[in-house]
């Protein structure tokens, strides 16, 4: 408890943010529980209401309530992000320290791939991914991830390169360490901190990436609750009803700059430079 | 040589090349033939750059030799492989420059001491603090250190961790690659005695590479000489300083402070700069630098002769001595 206490007040900004966080989180969560109404359930008699004391946030064309449909579209929206950014980190890491450790070919295959992928712009092949895969909220996760997953690996190959030459994985080396656990336990703690405040910092920008790809038609279809679709679907009523696209839109700003500000505060609490000791603490005298 | 020395380790006619930018090559090591006995300590000196710590770590299976072969009790150690050449790295083992830079920053004292223990299953995960107790007293420093992390210590007492990892394994042959370069002299002191006293009670070969001739004199049973990747003279350690024929190793014994030299007479230092490692003249390599440089020194490179009792030297100007 003290401990805790202790780090709020150094870090006040990623407790903030991390509450924020939290609060979307459980948003997703507990929607069952939030929503005033059914999400699917369609009243035509209803439809195209404003925002008023029923419908908070209106309703669209086909009676949905609006409200209902934003906080469900947090689930898919935000399961879905999740489920990329770990992906990307996962494989693009495994791929990284993997093309750095063993250089050679295999590091030569992996890294042009890698350049195959940033050479194109990456939701032109996102959408030609997923347009070969076929539209589904599944097929859209994979489209981004394929073209996604090189920023990590390049990360994580600069970052073991770096520090593959040390002297202390030779010492593990000459001790008779075996690879995997040279791998295991000097190269992924060292790797680790700088990829997960990418992936803090990446969920905000996976997210808008899936909405953009559920507007195109190429991630969630109807009549799932996804912000990008909502958004599409309110399309051809900007003008009469905005609503139908200020709320979803609001909903996706917001999540956004919540989880990129709390990957930016992640920043400062695992920043790398920070595990440097302050100096003499517990330093005995010199022998 | 006597042979009633056990041989351990035997690197013969060593070369290793490195690929420069330019399509050039840089002989880190050519034609090095050492031998490492039980119990002996074999000084390396040379000035940076000569290829002593290239030639340690090749004997440390961290990089192949390029051409020669290094005999670990007659076994080639280029040929092994995967889980053989684990195995045999529990043989030899290192202590390296830097303590700083020697440890993962992330590991307690304990994990350090203990790693090569639990890499070769010799101890279980719960008697780790026990192991590094033990091997801590053994390089005199405190049982609780166990719980530290390096970087909360001296560098002499990070050096003493270093040895005591490296002792860990009981192996036959401890390289120190300038194991004591980085600390106070104070402090090195106490270290060479430390690996001394370790020599006695465990019968521990060493490979002490340091540029410190003074040093090395003091605990080698023999000393090689390098420069500019090959050895130049070979001598046994209690001679180093009055028994030395080849100019370079006068010239690096001449280049000794001590307190009670004559500072009324000149320093000699050498003029050049010891030529690039990239385009070798052929001759001896120590031409360009040598105050008694001759003709054929120019033309042909000396071989390593034997020219007393342990004592070997690459120079014409012995070998014309033993023709006259």
């Amino acid at each position: 408890m003290e401990k805790l206490k202790r780090f709020v007040r150094k870090n006040p900004a990623f407790t903030v943010f991390f509450l924020l966080a939290l609060c979307v989180i459980g948003a997703a969560v507990f929607a069952p529980a939030l929503v005033t109404h059914d999400p699917y359930e369609a009243v035509l008699a209803d439809a195209v209401q404003p925002p008023g004391p029923e419908h908070w946030f209106g309703t669209d064309r086909m009676g949905r309530d609006l409200f209902s449909r934003v906080i469900y579209g947090a689930r898919t929206s935000l399961s879905a992000s999740l489920a990329l950014v770990c992906i990307i980190m996962t494989a693009g890491t495994i791929l990284g320290i993997l093309a750095g450790w063993f250089g050679g070919i295999l590091d030569a295959v992996i890294m042009r791939i890698s350049d195959m992928m940033i050479s194109f712009p990456g939701m032109v092949l996102a959408l030609a991914v997923a347009g070969i895969l076929g539209a589904s909220m599944k097929n859209a996760v994979l489209a981004i991830a394929v073209v996604s997953w090189t920023k990590y690996a390049r990360l994580a190959r600069s970052l073991v390169l770096k520090i593959r030459e040390r002297d202390y994985i030779a010492a593990a080396r000459v001790t008779g360490s075996r690879t995997s656990h040279i791998l295991w336990s000097y190269l992924l703690p060292n790797v680790l901190p700088t990829i997960l405040i990418t992936g803090a910092t990446d969920i905000g920008s996976m997210m808008m990436e899936i909405a953009a790809l559920s507007f195109l038609g190429f991630g969630a279809q109807a009549p799932t609750a996804e912000w990008g679709l909502m958004l599409n679907e309110g399309r051809a009523y900007m003008t009469a009803a905005p609503w139908l696209m200020v709320f979803p839109g609001l909903a996706i700003f917001i999540t956004v700059v919540v989880f990129n500000l709390l990957g930016d505060s992640l920043r400062d609490v695992l920043d790398p430079r920070e595990e440097r000791q302050e100096p003499g603490l517990g330093r005995k005298e010199n022998e | 040589m006597s042979d009633t020395r056990e041989l351990i380790l035997e690197a013969k006619h060593v070369t290793k090349r490195y690929p420069a930018s330019g399509g050039r090559t840089l002989t880190a090591c050519r034609d090095v033939s050492l031998n490492f006995y039980r119990g002996k300590t074999l000084g390396i000196v040379g000035e940076s750059g000569c290829g002593k710590s290239t030639f340690l770590r090749m004997v440390a299976s961290l990089e192949k030799p390029d051409e020669g072969e290094i005999l670990y009790r007659g076994q080639d150690l280029a040929r092994l492989k995967g889980e053989k050449l684990r195995q045999h790295r529990q043989k030899i083992q290192m202590v390296f420059q830097d303590p700083a830079a020697a440890f993962s920053p992330k590991m307690k004292v304990m994990d350090i001491i203990c790693e090569p223990l639990l890499n070769f299953k010799r101890i279980k995960r719960s008697e780790k603090e026990a192991a590094a107790r033990k091997f801590l007293e053994m390089v005199e420093l405190p049982g609780e250190f166990a719980l530290r992390y390096p970087h909360h210590m001296s560098g002499g007492q990070r050096q003493r961790i270093g040895i005591a990892r490296a002792l860990t394994l009981e192996p036959e042959l401890i390289l120190c690659d300038e194991a004591t370069s980085s600390l106070d002299v104070s402090v090195q002191k106490t270290i060479i005695e430390l690996l001394v006293k370790l020599q006695r009670e465990k019968q521990i070969a060493y490979g002490f590479v340091c540029h410190d001739v003074a040093l090395v004199q003091s605990l080698a049973h023999q000393v090689a000489v390098m420069y500019l990747g090959s050895v130049m003279e070979i001598l046994p350690g209690d001679q180093a300083a009055s028994g030395c024929v080849h100019p370079y190793t006068k010239a690096l014994i001449g280049s000794v402070f001590d307190l009670h030299m004559d500072f009324q007479k000149p320093i000699e230092s050498m003029d050049d700069e010891a030529p690039s490692p990239f385009d070798m003249p052929p001759g001896c390599p120590f031409q360009s630098r040598c105050p008694q440089c001759m003709e054929i020194c120019r033309r042909e490179r000396p071989a390593l002769k034997e020219i007393g009792e342990g004592h070997l030297a690459a120079c014409h100007l012995t070998a014309q001595g033993e023709t006259e």
